[in-house]
């Protein structure tokens, strides 16, 4: 047993370091956007239009990733459109975690009526096709950062609600709770100084989890045209430009493509590492 | 709790929920800014007119007002008129339902036949170094969404090697002979394998790319609860009956390890139900999904409340179904 132990460790290692390095290098690429770009993503020139990446002939080497239907250069869109793809994924994903952990920490351990409401709630919640939901809040709300945010917000404080109450429930069953409510501590003392300590590593793994949807969300927003104004490269803009000029124009699919493949990938494998990493019976 | 006791309390909580998703539509889709009416009317049209459309489509009431107007005519089956189409929201919604059926059916049984599989497999070859790239594998499908698959695939099979059609739901120069939309269905009753043959071209990239993180879940699920199960004396007794390795998994340890990757399969099917929303919008699939979004983009108020509707309709459903198929399967909730 102790072999495979070790096995498993190894492996989940070599996984959080990889998505750690990706995440890492989207990170420098979004703060040093303006600084790493080779170009103006935003420049249009039609006579550059559709120039295929480095390695195939009639390419150009100041587009290294090659330009899509407006001459617009790929590479400098992917790099910008990490800015608003992280931005997304870190203020959407905190907020999310917040308002979801709070809520599931209440309904968890106080139960009674705040768990009723809560708890219906999140039924009424599952009965939403998701994605149906984000478009209609963004029809409502208008498009722009802030909509998306908020959209994503509404949608997913569920994912929290859940897990972290059902982690409350039976964190506040176990004997070091009752021992403090025997001391006399006030209950919402006991949640914040016994019961949080003790789910926190979940958090930090739905937290991570989250962050990885709400890029995808962002994603899907702009595929359908829904994400931010038009003139702002986003991930799931390009994707959409890319989904009609695919035989003419492959890359400029493929690229974001892969890098949002690798981003929501890295979230996930950065969750599922922790996820082991706090794990008692591997550690 | 005797199964009828059960099923009451289970159609009450679905009741709530259902009324519950159609106040939250109902009320958030009319604090939308955009103004349906301005979009229908043509160029220069009057006061009077503007007033007459709204009387029309009852929207000069106070949203309450509506609201209760709108709800007794669901009870009496009537979901208003369409106002891009101006038909019947049911007929509508009704006539694009098969086509999201037959799609999310579809990849559920993909989705079973995969993970079963691969959970078989990596159960047979267990401690060798299949097991662990099964694993790999299955780690990469459970962290990428149904989305990013269906870009994947229309990479693949669309462009690199064009087998599958990309976008549709059947190649419009088809003569189609039936009488419901289950096409499908219909193809195969009526022996029409052309048809049959093309409809799973449009229908193979959608659906596999809604069954890949489905697949997955079962993978890993199915196969850890048989790891489990085949540490169990009865398996290691059978064993020395001297059956094989095959027979002991499939025979013995699969029936007993099932039963909660089943439940799991209930709760994930409404998830991937969800997604073919985005999945049909990324194949043109013309279903309900895609209805939906072109709904939304079009402010057809009523049209976006008979979807959602239905789709919250189909979850509980599905969950109901599920709850009293776990009752009746697990022997502990059956006699208890």
């Amino acid at each position: 047993m102790a072999d495979g132990r070790s096995q498993v460790k190894r492996r989940a290692g070599a996984r959080l370091w990889l998505s750690a390095t990706w995440l890492g290098l989207l990170v420098l690429g979004a703060v040093f956007a303006p600084l790493i770009a080779p170009q103006d993503p935003l420049a249009q020139d039609l006579f550059g239009a559709r120039l295929p990446p480095f390695w195939e002939a009639g390419a150009d080497a100041a587009f290294p990733l090659g330009s899509d239907s407006l001459g617009r250069d790929v590479l400098s869109r992917i790099i910008h459109g990490a800015r608003i793809a992280l931005g997304v994924a870190l203020i959407a994903g905190t907020l999310t975690c917040l308002i979801g952990s709070g809520l599931g920490l209440i309904a968890g351990y106080f139960r009674g009526w705040p768990d009723m409401v809560i708890s219906r709630l999140v039924d009424i919640w599952m009965a939403f096709p998701p994605v149906l939901f984000a478009i209609l809040l963004i029809a409502v709300l208008g498009t722009g950062l802030s909509s998306i945010i908020i959209a994503i917000v509404v949608i997913d404080w569920t994912r929290f609600a859940r897990v972290i109450r059902a982690e409350a429930m039976s964190q506040g069953a176990m004997d070091y709770v009752a021992s403090a409510q025997v001391a006399g501590r006030k209950r919402f003392s006991i949640l914040l100084a016994e019961i949080l300590p003790n789910v926190l590593p979940t958090i930090v793994v739905l937290l991570t989890l989250e962050m990885g949807i709400a890029v995808i969300v962002e994603a899907i927003l702009s595929f359908v045209n829904l994400s931010i104004s038009t003139d702002q490269p986003t991930w799931g803009s390009m994707i959409a430009e890319g989904r009609l000029s695919i035989h003419q124009a492959w890359w400029v699919l493929v690229f974001p493509l892969v890098t949002l493949f690798l981003t929501v990938l890295s979230f996930s494998q950065l969750g599922e590492g922790l996820k082991d990493h706090f794990d008692p019976v591997l550690r | 709790m005797t199964l009828i006791r059960r099923i009451l309390l289970r159609l009450l909580t679905m009741a709530i929920t259902l009324f519950g998703v159609a106040v939250i539509v109902f009320f958030v889709i009319r604090v939308v800014p955009g103004n349906p009416i301005a979009m229908m009317l043509p160029p220069g049209a009057g006061e009077e007119d503007i007033a007459r459309l709204k009387a029309l489509y009852g929207l000069d009431k106070t949203i309450p007002e509506q609201f209760v107007i709108w709800l007794s005519g669901v009870l009496q089956g009537d979901f208003g008129t369409s106002i891009t189409t101006r038909q019947p929201v049911l007929a509508l919604v009704l006539s694009r339902l098969p086509a999201t059926l037959e799609l999310s059916v579809v990849a559920l049984v993909i989705a079973v036949a995969i993970g079963g599989t691969l959970a078989l497999t990596g159960t047979r070859m267990r401690g060798t170094r299949s097991e662990g790239a099964i694993d790999v594998a299955n780690g990469m499908a459970l962290s990428v969404p149904d989305f990013l698959w269906g870009l994947v695939l229309i990479l693949l099979f669309g462009v690199l090697w064009p087998v599958f059609h990309i976008s549709g739901r059947v190649s419009p120069s088809l003569d189609l002979p039936f009488v419901t939309n289950f096409y499908l269905f219909e193809s195969v009753l009526r022996l029409r394998f052309d048809i049959w043959a093309d409809l799973v071209a449009h229908m193979f990239m959608p659906a596999l790319a809604l069954a890949i993180p489905l697949a997955a879940i079962i993978a890993q699920l199915l196969k850890q609860s048989l790891k489990e199960t085949m540490h169990l004396d009865y398996v290691t007794l059978s064993r020395t009956k001297g059956y094989g390795e095959n027979h002991v998994i499939t025979r013995e340890a699969l029936p007993n390890a099932v039963l909660p990757t089943l439940t799991l399969i209930g709760v994930q099917f409404t998830f991937l139900i969800g997604g073919t929303v985005i999945i049909e919008r990324l194949f043109s699939y013309e279903g309900l999904g895609n209805m939906a979004i072109d709904a939304v983009i079009n402010r057809d108020l009523p049209l976006i409340q008979g979807i959602v509707i239905l789709f919250a309709l189909i979850f509980s459903v599905v969950n109901l179904v599920v709850d009293l198929t776990y009752a009746a399967l697990n022997p502990r909730l059956r006699h208890g």
